[in-house]
């Protein structure tokens, strides 16, 4: 079982240095320190161990650091600075954990921009040696990236030349998107396996400063101050402890502090059930700083992202996940209003900044997503996305007979209208009615509403009503088809229906970017027995299929 | 409203505990009302028809008789009672319990299968009804109308499925069904074969020997699935079926007898003038629904039919009783095929041969009733023998809807067959001739001219019995 949870004391591979105002994390990839074994992690290069890592610093730094206002990037290995993701363990790598592992590496670079922009925690790279591949490509999710001038510390993005694969983290839409590198030159590029060094990539903006080995350190330390000088975080503020996850793991379910998972393997669905907090809630900053990581939004979303990163990698035959909630809508109306008024402060600024990452997550995985709204649920605001995210949702009309609970209510609130955009920038309820801006506003002119059924349905929210009498089996008869037809077909169509609306550069690194790469890795070209992959490393050279597709 | 449905609608499906049902037909039996008043027997609505109804699914139950007005027939749902150790006897499932519910994985497949069963199962009563207008005699309009409501039955059989399983979109195809009308240009019964007019009573009995002898394969190869109420509902459908069949072979064997008396009586083959029908025109009618029955059966080889059988929701006629593995994976099955000029045999995958193997019993069933037919013929002396057509004669679908053949299956141009069609299908002539002499005879105890009274009894009442009243 691939784990998700870890902590600094625990790392292999990264270290942290605090010193504020400015973090450097330093690479040093332990070469016996894999995932899984079979390959040895020479030269910097990582594999999903050493993202996992990644993934958990990056995290840590913007709740337990709110001093930290820039963070530099760096390798502590004599002249490498990483080379890319482990070529060893792609061609050892079965076809779903290698889109996996490219998914996944791909939400941390995100991550990475995402606090550069919106937690004001500046991530720049100081590439101090050879960047080749997945390690450029992780230098160009940052703000600012300063290239060591030593006449062998090269840059490149060596896949299509050397691998017959691409540079799938995001190295062929940062480059041309982000820093605008001219497509020909950008072309010229991605097919030097010996990469580029010197003036030019500074001409070509793919590096922003070109520093010599003995002046390094002294610029790369004052950048990082330059950046933190800009940083609007707050001052004297205490971090929070990010604490571990309470979490049992059984055969058929999974039990956290608010979410209880079950699964039916003969189904092939996971019944994923999110539960409202029933304690007092804080209604001030205060009371939210004490709670911490307990505080139920935050600790709720962190359930939830461990939840969908362990389905992903370790369930991988389990297709469709089945939401429900259960407990107090008060209560997440309340949560709601809280994050909405006091949005302004750092800690809450995270809190909602993480569950827009975990919603983008959820957006993304490769499982279909139906919501059941029954009586007792509490689909009201943050967990109302849940209902907007899915690819289907069922809303009982009325009541259950022999039942005397109220009928099942959407609410939407504030948190709706902005907060937790997709990876297109949209919020969800402007994806679901793009250019219908009239239908976005009906709903949100009922925020704090109670909606029943009918009403759900008029307004677009769900997309079957169903009454007791058919609940049972549209429900039922409705997963089970699903089950029964090609998870591979399901993945590409539900991927295709979820992202109406414009591209960004998140959208286009999953749309374009990772779904050729994801072609590629199926190919013989790449994975066949002459494959680049599958014979790199052993002097054999690989033969290709002439054909273009 | 509040109804005692068990009362209303004879059933052994307790209906009056099934909350489901019970909304599903509050709704759809007004429906089903209107249409049988627009779309049923044309002008039938105050008759008093001496009718069997299905009370149960006992010895006695399935036969119970008394004067009904049509409209208050007591359209019942019912099912061979369950066998609890039933299983599934083919395809990937074989040897599993039946399914007592809808799989999800195989919800539009058997959507599919029942709603085009039960669509053919109206548009018959659409086709048939200006029938009762033209009847050669009062059993005769009895029997028309006992066919009548049971197909009617039938479509409630096929839309009790459709509610009880198929959830919303189970209740929107049953209203579809009401919806479609036979003939209809915007809105067709789904079957070719159900959308034109049976206008005469002789086209009457070959449909109903021919036609609903499809019904009856269909409704056996279906009465195999694994889904266990739709095997149910179909074995209690095959009771009533095989009456419809009884109707169509004794029919066109007492219009031969009655042939065969006017040549007999006149001494000549053409007995027109005589106002009986030749035998040469009863074969042309039995070419024209006999190809179009075969037609019924769909393609040859099929994909479909192969789906249905490998995962188990359609068999083969009579399953159990054939001697294979039931999986049909590398066995193979001889059909017909077109090598040039000559039709030859050739060996496919059985599995995707179900449709034709269907096909190929259902010739040979059609087979027995034409000999019975013959028979009559023969002890009249005469030497004229009614012939099956080749299956490759007028057909519309498979492979042999491509070639022009004659009855016996030699493939002919296009200008031979404009030359010869109208020496082996009805033509306007023969229509206009045969709808001559429908003219209702209504009185008790007489018959029309050009058919003879049958020998049986309904319910031992004789053939004199006023089956019909008119008030």
């Amino acid at each position: 079982m691939i784990e998700f949870n870890t902590e600094p004391k625990k790392y292999k591979h990264w270290s942290l240095e605090i010193n504020p105002p400015v973090a450097i994390l330093k690479l040093r990839v332990k070469e016996d320190g894999g995932i899984k074994p079979g390959y040895k992690l020479k030269m910097n290069s990582y594999d999903l161990g050493v993202d996992i890592e990644l993934h958990d610093v990056v995290q840590r730094l913007r709740f337990e650091h709110p001093e930290v206002r820039s963070v530099i990037i760096t390798s502590s290995l004599e002249r490498v600075f990483c080379s890319g993701a482990n070529i060893t363990m792609l061609g050892l790598s079965s076809h779903e954990h290698k889109v996996n592992f490219c998914k996944f590496t791909n939400e941390t670079r995100n991550a990475i921009e995402d606090a550069t922009k919106y937690s004001d925690q500046i991530y720049i790279t100081a590439i101090n040696g050879v960047a080749a591949g997945g390690g450029y490509e992780l230098a160009l999710s940052t703000e600012y990236i300063i290239l060591v001038d030593d006449n062998s510390s090269a840059i490149s993005l060596p896949e299509v030349p050397l691998l017959a694969v691409l540079p799938g983290t995001g190295g062929l839409t940062r480059v041309v998107d982000k820093r605008n590198v001219r497509r020909d030159y950008a072309d010229y590029f991605c097919t030097l396996t010996e990469g580029i060094r010197g003036q030019r990539t500074v001409n070509w903006n793919l590096v922003d400063q070109l520093v010599s080995r003995s002046k390094f350190e002294e610029t790369v330390q004052k950048k990082a101050l330059d950046y933190a000088k800009k940083s609007k975080r707050p001052k004297n503020e205490k971090g929070i402890k990010l604490t571990p996850l309470k979490r049992n793991i059984y055969k058929d379910r999974i039990l956290y502090e608010n979410i209880v998972v079950e699964f039916d393997r003969k189904k092939r669905i996971v019944n994923i059930t999110i539960k409202a907090p029933s304690e007092n809630l804080p209604s001030g900053t205060k009371g939210i700083l004490e709670l911490g990581a307990k505080f139920w939004t935050l600790a709720m979303a962190r359930e939830l992202d461990d939840l969908i990163m362990h389905l992903s990698f370790n369930e991988p035959e389990l297709g469709t996940w089945v939401i429900r909630t259960r407990g107090d809508a008060d209560k997440i109306l309340e949560l709601d209003q809280t994050l909405i008024n006091l949005r302004d402060n750092w800690l809450v600024r995270e809190i909602v900044l993480n569950l827009k990452r975990v919603f983008k997550r959820l957006d993304l995985v490769s499982r279909s997503l139906m919501v059941l709204i029954e009586p007792g649920s509490c689909f009201t605001g943050t967990l109302l996305e849940l209902v907007l995210a899915a690819d289907r949702s069922y809303m009982l009309e009325g009541n259950f007979e022999d039942c005397d609970n109220l009928p099942a209510m959407l609410r939407p609130t504030e948190m709706n209208f902005g907060s937790l955009p997709m990876c297109n920038d949209l919020t969800r309820l402007q994806t679901r009615f793009l250019n219908n801006p009239e239908k976005v506003k009906n709903i949100e002119e009922q925020v704090g509403k109670n909606l029943d059924a009918v009403k759900a349905d008029k307004l677009g929210l769900v997309t079957f009503i169903p009454d007791d009498i058919d609940w049972q089996d549209e429900v039922r008869i409705s997963i089970e088809e699903r089950a029964s037809f090609s998870p591979d077909a399901l993945t590409g169509m539900e991927a295709s229906l979820r992202f109406a609306g414009p591209e960004t550069l998140e959208t286009k690194i999953f749309g374009r970017l990772t779904a050729w790469q994801n072609w590629i890795f199926q190919r013989p070209n790449a994975v066949g027995e002459e494959g680049a992959l599958k014979l790199y490393g052993t002097g054999k050279k690989s033969t290709y299929d002439k054909k273009r597709v | 409203m509040i109804l005692n449905y068990n009362e209303k609608i004879p059933n052994n499906v307790d209906i009056n505990d099934d909350r489901r049902l019970k909304r599903a037909l509050e709704r759809w039996q007004p429906e089903f009302l209107n249409w049988w008043n627009e779309l049923g027997p044309d002008n039938s609505k105050d008759l008093e028809v001496y009718l069997r109804t299905a009370i149960s699914v006992d010895k006695d139950g399935w036969a119970h008789f008394d004067y009904v007005k049509m409209p208050e027939y007591r359209w019942g749902i019912f099912l061979t009672p369950s066998d609890s150790e039933r299983r599934i006897g083919f395809g990937i499932h074989k040897g599993d319990p039946v399914w007592q519910e809808i799989p999800g994985e195989y919800r539009s497949d058997l959507r599919r299968l029942i709603v085009t069963q039960g669509d053919t199962e109206p548009a018959s009563v659409e086709q048939q009804r200006q029938l009762g207008k033209t009847c050669p005699s009062l059993y005769d309009l009895r029997n028309l109308f006992q066919i009548n409501v049971e197909e009617g039955r039938h479509l409630w059989a096929m839309v009790y499925l459709l509610q009880a399983y198929f959830g919303r979109d189970g209740r929107e195809d049953a209203e579809a069904m009401l919806e479609r009308h036979s003939g209809d240009p915007d809105k067709p019964r789904i079957l070719e074969a159900f959308n034109e007019e049976t206008s005469d009573w002789l086209s009457f009995f070959m449909f109903t020997y021919f036609t609903d002898r499809d019904g009856k394969f269909q409704l056996a190869s279906l009465a195999e699935s694994a889904f266990d109420p739709l095997s149910r509902t179909c074995r209690f459908m095959l009771t009533e079926e095989a009456h419809h069949m009884f109707v169509g072979e004794t029919g066109i064997g007492r219009i031969v007898r009655r042939s065969c008396e006017l040549m007999k009586e006149n001494n000549t083959e053409d007995i027109r003038e005589y106002g009986g029908i030749d035998l040469t025109t009863i074969q042309k009618y039995l070419n024209s629904h006999f190809s179009v029955s075969t037609d019924l059966f769909g393609q040859e080889l099929s994909t479909n039919a192969a789906n249905y059988y490998n995962s188990g929701i359609k068999g083969r006629f009579g399953e159990s009783k054939i001697e294979d593995d039931h999986l049909l994976h590398d066995s193979g099955y001889s059909i017909l095929e077109l090598l040039g000029d000559k039709i030859v045999t050739k060996e496919v995958p059985a599995i995707n041969a179900v449709n034709e193997r269907l096909r190929d019993e259902y010739i040979l069933d059609s087979n027995l009733g034409v000999r019975r037919w013959n028979k009559i013929i023969s002890d009249f002396g005469f030497d004229f023998r009614f012939m099956i057509p080749h299956r490759a004669f007028n057909r519309n679908i498979g492979q042999f809807s491509a070639y022009l053949t004659t009855p016996e299956g030699g493939i002919i141009s296009k200008s031979e067959w404009e030359n010869r069609k109208d020496d082996w299908l009805p033509n306007n002539n023969d229509k206009k001739f045969v709808q001559s002499l429908m003219q209702p005879v209504t009185e008790p105890g007489k018959i029309a001219n050009w058919i003879s009274p049958p020998s049986g009894k309904i319910n031992r009442q004789p053939f004199e019995f006023e089956y019909v009243r008119f008030n």
